[in-house]
């Protein structure tokens, strides 16, 4: 894994595989023996939890579940953007 | 149960304010095929489904809508914060400006505020799942009339193309659930009983024959 991606260059990473996730948790739905698709989905998810993890340590956490990857003192959750949020913007 | 991720399932990131669409877009927020229609409907529709397919699929395509109505109230917001007076009053944006300044509030395009009756739940499996491949039909519609007035705006162009994208697949996933329930009903007549309500037992599982 390259290890100083930026954190948009990581988030669009998550956005994209977590796509990924949406659209075959849905095919999987109706496909629900469909062995590409598992497999496929399989990785993709798991994927998804390690670049979760790596933005949580890095960047702070996107979702309740990473919120226990730092040390920090004050609650970072709610120091993370909301995401129609202007980039640099203060709000 | 659901929690909340700090992203959007596709990116928006809309640098120039333009209240005139900005009123437009409201209607895929709060307007009759808008996302929180298309939400409440699929979630509501979920309890009575007669099999795991068809209670899977409205259950995540449900749950997928929240994520599309959170990208359509964004494209709002980033429209409308900046805006200077004289565009509010030149673009016909006014009148919502009286009521809610540049909050986000469910309105379709023409003013009308959002409303239950814009879906149905009848507890009959048949009858919600072609309500929802139509109001898949309807969000698409309303997609590609957003897309001819915003094609020459890639920044709002290009999350609009994602969420009409997604209508098309959710139709497919619809269909495949709509099949799914008539195939455990009699061909010869799909509609001799209501599996969700007159015989559930005989349509949701295959042990009981």
């Amino acid at each position: 894994m390259n290890e100083n991606r930026s954190g948009k260059q990581l988030l669009n990473r998550i956005n994209q595989v977590s796509f990924a996730v949406d659209d075959l948790l849905l095919y999987l739905d109706t496909h629900p023996c469909d062995e590409r698709a598992l497999m496929l989905c399989r990785k993709m998810v798991k994927e998804r939890k390690e670049l979760l993890e790596e933005y949580a340590q890095n960047f702070g956490p996107l979702t309740i579940d990473c919120t226990d990857m730092s040390e920090s003192e004050s609650w970072k959750w709610m120091e993370q953007p909301f995401p129609w949020e202007r980039e640099g913007g203060c709000r | 149960m659901w929690n909340y991720e700090k992203r959007l399932q596709y990116p928006v990131n809309i640098t120039k304010p333009n209240a005139k669409i900005a009123q437009y877009i409201l209607s895929q927020y709060g307007g009759p095929d808008g996302e929180i229609g298309a939400s409440m409907r699929y979630l509501s529709q979920r309890f009575t489904m007669p099999n795991r397919m068809a209670a899977a699929v409205l259950n995540d395509i449900g749950t997928e809508e929240l994520a599309h109505l959170e990208m359509v109230s964004t494209i709002v917001h980033q429209l409308t914060r900046d805006l200077s007076m004289e565009e509010i009053e030149k673009s016909g944006f006014g009148p919502y400006y009286i009521d809610h300044t540049v909050g986000v509030w469910p309105q379709a395009a023409g003013g009308i505020p959002f409303n239950a009756c814009e879906f149905q739940s009848k507890g009959d499996p048949v009858t919600d799942l072609f309500e929802d491949l139509a109001a898949e039909q309807k969000a698409r519609s309303t997609y590609d009339n957003i897309l001819r007035v915003v094609r020459d705006m890639p920044e709002i162009a290009d999350p609009i193309r994602f969420l009409r994208a997604r209508e098309i697949v959710h139709f497919q996933r619809f269909g495949e659930a709509l099949r799914s329930v008539q195939e455990n009903l009699d061909a010869k007549n799909f509609y001799a009983f209501n599996p969700s309500f007159d015989n559930p037992c005989k349509a949701s599982c295959k042990d009981c024959k």
